[in-house]
């Protein structure tokens, strides 16, 4: 009996031995070598694979960085300027900082002010509706609420409103990675900067129809009259095709273009509620 | 026994309930959109400008590229405007709008009913009368018909097949032009036979169709060289691939043309578009369109110009009932839901059929039973059910590509037939129109 | 007027539902389940209504209250499987049975890999395998009360494989075993013993009959099945007639009609082209000879079925249809 065991137990040791020995020469034999900078720079980044930062996956974005002379062209969207600091540091390299993005929808005809003409009854998604048709609102250019950018964002920042079909963005969750921008077949989505305290100014349109086609549309649309242009004392803005575009990196976020917008189609975000100031009698309407 | 293609196909109710209503020349419109779209590649140049005085049958665009195709004026009138106007879709479309004063034709056109047999043209003069004309493919995909019938130098066409099948469910055009017109497209038969320079012609038409057969067979004992063939009821026999199958029994190899077969199909509407431009010197300005539907207490086939609003069709048509849900231009199978009612009719619009809610409300999507029946069904020998499950996945393109998504001709046999309610073709469609893209943008070897 | 509906082609759909389908499977069952009642009495119907109740109640269940998912019941799928245990059965096994059995094909095979349509075995046939390995004694037992209304005189015994298996391993010939038993005939129209499904094979044809009418199967993988059992078992009853049973005998015999008619058919656990489906047929045919001709238990068509069941995904990757324009002229 005891030898039974003493010689299954010396069986096993001897047999775990020659595993050990050739596992040992496998590995050694099929090494590969790689530079282990890339693996300091891969345990770093934060390891979403989301290939917002271009390259295919963090795997590949550590590769070509430690490759590459400089840090010019990398940015991870999701690790944002901490994570890039931190790489740099890994790689004794200097880092530019850049200014946080996020994620904006420049739509904002919700169900209310933007009326169905149709119903659609086909696969929920933005991407067979577009190839279809126009979509089920009057406005050919506005968001279809169907959720492709929810789909496609892997954290979980985008989803659409039900009660106003109209996509929204979770700025705490959003990393800019720009999956939503490449998903969305309207070209919707725009990364814009964070802005100062998350403050941001934007045109929440982008119809480039003439502005009685858009009125008729929606009641929220940008009908390209150019009064926020013309307000703009920065020259931030520009009017083309019948549509207002905020330059963010010249908006100084005066807000004046939001006050005299005529359909409320400038939104202005995580400012704080505007104290009541009653209008000067002269001051005049712009 | 009857013919038919040898792999998938389904059989939806025909439905073939205006069959019986003759043709009817529609009334004369107030105003023609016309549409600079109207065949498949490049939209056409218009050449005319606002207060134009035009005459029907006039050029008012020309081509703009290889394949493109001229366009003429379904009336007589003046140019209002050249501006965009929405398509069925609701996309801008470049269109040229006319208001209807008399109805006064260009010199030169035959308007007589009289019979015109004797085709003294050389093929190329053939060709460019085709082309001057201004017609394409009426059969949906709108392929202009005179690159159709000139095909590349080092392919040989070997027969013509006229396709009379209409195995769309609901549509009668092809089926009252074939019973009111049959030596007309015998003759616009023999005109293509000459262009191409082939001796063998076939008519396929579906056996639903037997006043149809009839009356072709009849006219085709003055054409000992066109022969009418009566095929089986199946869906979608009227492809061009599977109608080729049926006929001839070759397949077009996978990406190939279906010239490689030897075969030129083309639909029997367009047969009586060559007659009439060949041998009337008439441009392609009017088309025969069914306007159906079993909510409607009519069934009619007009007679329509090109560039007649759809809102004004379904009018004289009895208009719009309460129970209408869906208006489609073209057949329930690979017909467009109409989502503007006001887009002008084009010149391959074959069909506006209106169906009620429960005929086309989509199911609820269950699970997946692997059933398999949407791959006994796709007459392309593919399997749906993969590529629907690949495509959802999302960046799948090469796989997609070994399945050859690129193969689907969008027939819907996959989305009918499945038990599930899954909307198979949808995404097949998105995926399609993707790795297309891909194996475009790579260098030709 | 109502807003117009916009959607992609295909704007019309074939009258097919998974319910429809369903639908049809029980009503090619209904042969089979009567033919059993008739002979061996209300206990079969008790088995029927608890394998059916548990499975539907089962599936309700853990849709609604575990996996919080829209619940699918009426699709009838599960009904289909209780059916198809119950008829798996001893006639006489208790009812409980019918329960465990339900518990495991539904719980354990079916949602678990996430329900209709995700499962890689056969739910019911995991439910009788996991019964004949657990209640080794209750699942081969075909001791019988009587007939309910005396149509058939009352049997015992082992089924007829049973019985040849134990006679060949007593030292037996094949003729000696079958000396008194087993006609033809009596096989088609009623198997002495056997679970609740395999007493009449008429009436497992007639439901088959009806399932290619109404073409919710097609009839390759029962025929490949069915060719492959004759074959195979033919060759074998050539070469030695006293050793091995004839090819008719063993087509007739067991559960090879219902496995092969109604189980090797199910949707979700075949392969989904024709090739795939010869290649599977052959298997389960060779499996099921093998087993009954080698193994320790008389039948094998419930393992050979859910042994290539685990083939099924790889026959549908490597198993394409033939292609249009593949084959050049």
């Amino acid at each position: 009996m005891t030898g039974t065991i003493l010689f299954t137990i010396a069986c096993l040791v001897a047999l775990g031995l020659l595993f050990a020995v050739v596992l040992y020469f496998v590995a050694q034999k099929f090494k590969v070598e790689e530079d282990p900078r890339i693996a300091t720079v891969e345990s770093i980044l934060p390891g979403a694979n989301c290939g917002g930062c271009g390259h295919a996956g963090c795997h590949a974005f550590a590769e070509n960085v430690v490759k590459a002379p400089s840090m010019e062209g990398f940015f991870c969207p999701v690790g944002g300027n901490p994570v890039m600091t931190k790489v740099a540091e890994a790689l004794g390299r200097a880092v530019e900082e850049k200014a946080p993005m996020v994620a904006v929808v420049r739509c904002g005809g919700t169900t209310a002010c933007r009326p169905r003409t149709n119903e659609y009854d086909g696969y929920a998604s933005c991407k067979v509706m577009a190839s279809l048709y126009v979509g089920d609102t009057g406005c050919k250019y506005g968001c279809l609420g169907k959720g492709d950018c929810e789909a496609a964002c892997q954290f979980g920042a985008i989803h659409v409103n039900p009660a106003t079909g109209i996509a929204e963005v979770d700025e705490e969750k959003c990393t800019a990675c720009g999956a939503c921008v490449k998903a969305c077949p309207k070209n919707l989505i725009e990364l814009r900067a964070k802005g100062f305290k998350n403050r941001r100014v934007f045109v929440s349109c982008i119809n480039r129809d003439k502005g009685a086609v858009t009125r008729k549309a929606c009641s929220a649309g940008c009908i390209g009259c150019g009064k926020c242009a013309k307000t703009c004392p920065f020259d931030a803005i520009t009017v083309e095709n019948n549509v207002a575009y905020i330059d963010f990196t010249k908006c100084k976020m005066c807000r004046k273009c939001v006050e005299v917008c005529p359909t409320h189609a400038i939104h202005e975000v995580n400012f704080p509620p505007k104290p009541k100031i009653e209008p000067k009698p002269n001051e005049e309407n712009v | 026994m009857k013919k038919t293609f040898r792999i998938g196909g389904v059989h939806p109710h025909d439905n073939k309930i205006s069959a019986e209503a003759a043709i009817e020349i529609f009334p004369a419109i107030e105003t023609a959109y016309v549409s600079m779209a109207q065949h498949l590649g490049a939209p056409a140049t218009p050449i005319v400008a606002v207060g134009d005085k035009v005459k029907v049958g006039q050029v008012i665009a020309e081509p703009a590229g290889f394949i493109s195709g001229y366009v003429h004026s379904p009336v007589s009138g003046t140019v209002k405007s050249v501006a965009p106007r929405a398509d069925i879709a609701g996309n801008l479309v470049p269109h040229v709008e006319i208001t209807v004063e008399g109805d006064e034709w260009m010199e030169g056109i035959d308007t007589s009913d009289t019979l015109v047999k004797e085709i003294p043209y050389t093929p190329e003069e053939i060709i460019e009368k085709v082309k001057r004309a201004g017609v394409v493919g009426l059969g949906g995909a709108s392929f202009p018909t005179h690159v159709k019938l000139a095909p590349p130098k080092d392919k040989k066409a070997e027969c013509l097949i006229l396709n009379g099948t209409e195995c769309e469910p609901y549509l009668t055009s092809d089926d009252r032009i074939m019973r009111e017109r049959p030596q007309e497209i015998l003759i616009g038969g023999a005109i293509m036979m000459k262009a191409l320079g082939v001796t063998r012609g076939y008519v396929g038409i579906e056996e639903n169709k037997p006043a149809a057969i009839a009356s072709m067979t009849e006219a085709a004992k003055a054409f000992p060289q066109i022969e009418v063939i009566t095929l089986k009821k199946r869906y979608p026999q009227g492809g061009e691939k599977q109608l080729i199958d049926a006929v001839i029994r070759r397949q077009v190899p996978s990406g190939g043309l279906p010239i490689e077969t030897g075969a030129v199909v083309q639909n029997v509407g367009t047969s009586l578009a060559v007659y009439e431009a060949v041998q009337k010197n008439k441009p392609l300005i009017d088309n025969v369109i069914t306007v159906t539907g079993s909510c409607l207490p009519v069934q009619h086939n007009y007679k329509v110009r090109i560039g007649t609003p759809m809102s004004k069709i379904l009018e004289v048509a009895g208009g719009l009932p309460e129970k209408a849900a869906k208006v489609i231009s073209g057949g329930p199978m690979m017909g467009r839901a109409i989502a503007n009612l006001d887009a002008a009719t084009v010149k391959a619009n074959g069909a506006i059929l209106v169906l009620t809610e429960e005929e086309t409300r989509r199911r609820p999507e269950s699970a997946c039973i692997r059933c398999s029946k949407c791959a006994s069904a796709c007459p392309m020998g593919l399997e749906p059910w993969l590529l629907n499950k690949l495509s959802r996945a999302g960046g799948r393109h090469e796989e997609l590509e070994k399945e050859r998504v690129f193969d689907c001709i969008e027939c819907g046999c996959c989305s009918f037939t499945c038990p599930a309610g899954i909307p198979l073709l949808d995404l097949i469609r998105i995926s399609k129109a993707e790795v297309m893209k891909i194996m475009r943008s790579r260098p030709k070897k | 007027m109502n807003k117009l509906i916009v959607s992609p082609s295909p704007h019309a759909h074939g009258r097919e539902s998974t319910q429809s389908i369903m639908r049809d499977v029980l009503i090619a069952l209904t042969p089979a389940m009567l033919v059993s009642i008739l002979a061996s009495g209300w206990s079969v119907l008790a088995l029927i209504c608890v394998s059916v109740v548990a499975c539907v109640l089962l599936e309700f269940l853990i849709q609604k209250y575990w996996l919080k998912v829209p619940v699918t019941v009426t699709d009838l799928s599960a009904a289909v499987t209780g059916c198809l245990l119950a008829l798996n059965l001893p006639p006489n096994a208790p009812w409980w049975i019918a329960l465990i059995g339900a518990i495991v094909a539904i719980g354990v095979a079916k949602m678990t890999f996430g329900g209709l349509g995700q499962n890689i075995f056969n739910p019911a046939l995991v439910g009788r395998v996991f019964l004949l390995v657990s209640f080794p004694v209750i699942m081969t037992s075909w001791d019988d009360g009587g007939s309910m209304f005396g149509l058939v005189d009352a049997f015992s015994g082992a089924t007829p494989l049973g019985a040849v298996k134990e006679g060949l391993k007593n030292g037996m010939t094949l003729s000696q075993i079958t000396a008194d038993d087993l006609t033809f005939s009596q096989q088609f129209f009623f198997n002495a013993g056997g679970s609740a499904g395999e007493l009449s094979a008429i009436a497992l044809i007639l439901g088959f009959i009806y399932l290619l009418c109404r073409r919710v199967i097609k009839a390759t993988i029962p025929v490949t099945i069915l060719c492959t059992v004759f074959v195979v078992s033919g060759i074998f009853w050539l070469a030695n007639p006293e050793k091995f049973t004839n090819p008719v005998f063993n087509i007739f015999s067991g559960g090879l009609l219902l496995g092969a008619i109604f189980m090797a058919t199910d949707y979700v656990t075949s392969p989904m082209t024709t090739k795939g489906q010869i290649i599977f047929g052959i298997g389960i045919g060779l499996i099921t000879v093998f087993v009954r001709y080698f193994g320790s238990y008389p039948e094998g068509v419930s393992f050979a079925i859910l042994i290539m069941n685990c083939a099924v995904p790889l026959l549908n990757k490597y198993c394409k249809p033939r292609r249009f324009g593949e084959v050049k002229k």
